[in-house]
């Protein structure tokens, strides 16, 4: 090979692999979320026992329903306010495949009981005792909500507050 | 972009500054000045065509020759000088107060500057995109920088040629030419010397090429390499699963999912301390001290006292794990719990958060008391059963009480930091129950006038340790980068290139001399070599044109 050629050619590559490694992470600090379960991620599994004694498989949903995942606190504000829209959704859309499950935020059972009774919900809710499930999706402000579809792959992440349309929105979003 | 044919025979590329092989120097001597004619050589990458500077054609070739221009080099440095110095003037994201957001906080706190610090990304410097990119530029122009010098420098060095065109011996700086009566005799000394200097002397037609200490001109380059490797650690933290940094707040005595081991550890808290340098306890010398330093108390230990689990069933989130104890720690400052390439250092604590609270169930004109419920506040129950027809029903429970927005009773937090509850109390004379709001210092009776009250009895409270989790893969390759970097220092200060040359023609002999740096260490060498041999000691051109100046 020519002397001027391959010079050329040993320069592009050097230039191209520096490129590709300014890129790279450029692109994994600035376009990747740094959130443990991104959009597009198939949802860690998990096994809950809501308050009413029925186990939850997420992927014994597979293929069947889609979740709506709410993560709470009894002394968040939002989630107080969101939580009717959720509920009133939740009986148009429970027998049309989406299954709603609220978790709170490993409180006491008996504040969370109280707070059931006093807004008189109706779909599943189960405490996150030890902090596994919030670990393992990552959850930072609370509310944040996953939409996973009957996949079992997660299609929105939504952290705050919703409102009454946004909520029927993302309910018909996964419906199977 | 022709080749310069030297005139003892070697064909130079373009840009060569003197000839590779005998040293002539290249530039037409006609077309100089009288000024010029006297300089020293500049003998930087010993005259060797930087090939950047030779040619630029393609857009690959314009790239590349920025990034080798030292000049763009500096400027990339100054420029990120400038930006961190800037990065100073105001609070860092990390350090505002973690409730603002930032994008308020620096306007209303500093004004139009203060948005602008915000909007230009001076408020998150090292993750800013515009930062990231200068740090990787300054990276590059390290990298191409190198490569276009250590080649043609090596391949310089390599190629070079014992006898040297006087042209070139006459413009260094160490310079001298003498005539001697007895040549062989007096070169045989010299070359026994210099081997005793341990310099490896060539030998060419009767002249001489003595040179020692060449591996010192590789230290810049390698100095270079390890820089870039640290570059590379650094850059590795952002490829997930190389870097965790996670908070954890333990109380004692709970058993808590570690974050960032992907729920394989667990950690349980069996006690927090903190220890302290008393006044009065220590040595008396130490008083004065105490004094200043803290009021009389300095801290000696803060520490958690800690068991690791793994979790050996299969890791779903949400059932109940199965746990293998691993082994316990005391967690001090610096003296973290290692485990698995993960480390749990002590980093935060919280003294004294409530934990249980007791009551009596009192009349209130008699003040018999009927029994006594200790409330968890982590876990309350619904009923407590005191015996007797007494017995006591929560209501409500506020772990962080506070009055919202309605007037009504909430909770600001999960933390029982200031707990209120709602009681309702059951007696043999009151199957109805009276209800009763207590808080601390606080006893409402929102139904009127109560027979019974629940009496404060006791407090029990809780230690909370704050610790960080680290896994951190990329210490061992910024370790290696970093040892690299001081190899290449070294290498570059504690050994000098010198050389010498020393040429004859009939009787007259050139002797030359060219170092790095330490012209006082060459020149104290060439004295010793020369000593007891009828050739005259050269002399330093710079030192005396100095003189000359000064004299005149």
């Amino acid at each position: 090979m020519n002397k001027k050629k391959r010079r050329l050619v040993i320069r592009t590559i050097i230039l191209s692999l520096l490129a590709a490694a300014l890129v790279y992470t450029l692109y994994i600090n600035f376009f990747t979320s740094k959130e443990k379960v991104a959009v597009g991620d198939m949802a860690p599994d998990f096994v809950v026992t809501d308050l009413d004694g029925k186990e939850h498989h997420l992927s014994e949903y597979r293929g069947e329903k889609g979740i709506f995942l709410n993560f709470w606190g009894t002394w968040c504000e939002p989630c107080k306010r969101e939580f009717p829209y959720i509920d009133t959704y939740y009986q148009d859309y429970k027998d049309q495949g989406v299954e709603v499950i609220a978790i709170n935020v490993g409180e006491p059972k008996f504040s969370v009981n109280n707070f059931i009774e006093q807004y008189n919900l109706s779909f599943p809710v189960t405490i996150d005792k030890g902090n596994q499930l919030l670990n393992a999706y990552g959850i930072d402000p609370l509310p944040t909500t996953l939409l996973i579809d009957k996949d079992g792959k997660v299609v929105k992440i939504i952290t705050g507050e919703m409102t009454s349309k946004m909520v029927r929105e993302y309910m018909e979003l996964i419906k199977p | 972009m022709e080749n310069v044919k030297c005139e003892c025979g070697h064909v130079n590329p373009h840009g060569t500054i003197f000839c590779e092989a005998c040293g002539k120097p290249v530039q037409n001597e006609e077309t100089q000045g009288d000024k010029e004619k006297k300089q020293l050589l500049d003998m930087r990458y010993e005259g060797s065509a930087r090939r950047s500077q030779t040619y630029n054609k393609t857009i690959v070739d314009k790239i590349w020759n920025f990034f080798s221009s030292v000049k763009v080099g500096i400027w990339i440095i100054v420029v990120l000088l400038v930006a961190s110095a800037l990065g100073t003037i105001y609070p860092q994201e990390l350090y505002i107060p973690p409730a603002m957001d930032p994008a308020d906080f620096y306007e209303e706190e500093y004004g139009i500057t203060g948005r602008l610090y915000y909007q230009l990304g001076f408020h998150n410097l090292y993750g800013s995109w515009w930062y990231m990119i200068l740090i990787a530029m300054l990276g590059i122009s390290l990298i191409i920088c190198s490569i276009d010098r250590v080649v043609p420098l090596y391949k310089a060095l390599k190629k070079q040629g014992v006898t040297r065109h006087e042209n070139f011996l006459k413009r260094q700086r160490v310079y001298g030419k003498s005539g001697v009566e007895n040549v062989d005799n007096d070169f045989e000394t010299v070359k026994e010397k210099l081997r005793k200097k341990r310099y490896s002397v060539r030998e060419e037609n009767g002249n001489i090429l003595a040179e020692k200490g060449r591996f010192s001109r590789w230290g810049p380059y390698v100095n270079h390499c390890g820089l870039i490797i640290f570059l590379i650690g650094a850059m590795l933290r952002f490829v997930p699963g190389m870097y965790v940094d996670e908070v954890i707040w333990i109380r004692e005595g709970e058993t808590a999912s570690l974050p960032g081991t992907n729920g394989k550890y667990y950690l349980e808290s069996e006690k927090f301390i903190v220890e302290v340098y008393e006044k009065g306890k220590e040595k008396e010398v130490f008083d004065e001290a105490l004094d200043i330093a803290g009021s009389g108390m300095v801290v000696k230990n803060f520490q958690t006292d800690v068991k690791l689990y793994e979790r050996v069933d299969e890791i779903i989130p949400g059932v109940e794990p199965e746990l293998k104890e691993v082994k316990t720690h005391q967690i001090q400052v610096n003296k973290p719990l290692k485990h698995d390439h993960y480390a749990v250092y002590q980093v935060d604590y919280k003294l004294n958060e409530f934990s249980t609270m007791s009551f009596n169930m009192v009349d209130k004109e008699t003040n018999q008391e009927f029994g006594s419920i200790t409330i968890n506040l982590r876990d309350p129950q619904e009923k407590y059963d005191l015996g007797n027809g007494y017995s006591i029903e929560l209501a409500s429970y506020f772990p962080d009480f506070f009055f919202n927005d309605e007037g009504e009773p909430s909770t600001k937090t999960r933390v029982p930091n200031n707990p209120a509850f709602v009681f309702k109390m059951f007696a043999p004379d009151k199957p109805e129950g009276e209800i009763s709001f207590v808080a601390i210092q606080q006893n409402i009776e929102p139904m009127g006038d109560n027979k019974y009250k629940m009496a404060f009895s006791g407090v029990d409270m809780k230690n909370v340790s704050g610790l960080t989790v680290r896994r951190d893969f990329t210490l061992w390759i910024l370790a290696v980068g970093g040892a690299i970097f001081m190899i290449g220092v070294i290498q570059g200060s504690y050994w000098h290139h010198r050389r010498i040359w020393i040429q004859r023609k009939n009787n007259e002999v050139i002797v030359a001399g060219h170092t790095n740096k330490n012209w006082f260490g060459l020149k104290n060498e060439i004295r010793y070599v020369l000593a007891d041999t009828g050739i005259a000691e050269p002399i330093d051109q710079v030192d005396a044109k100095n003189k000359e100046n000064k004299e005149g």
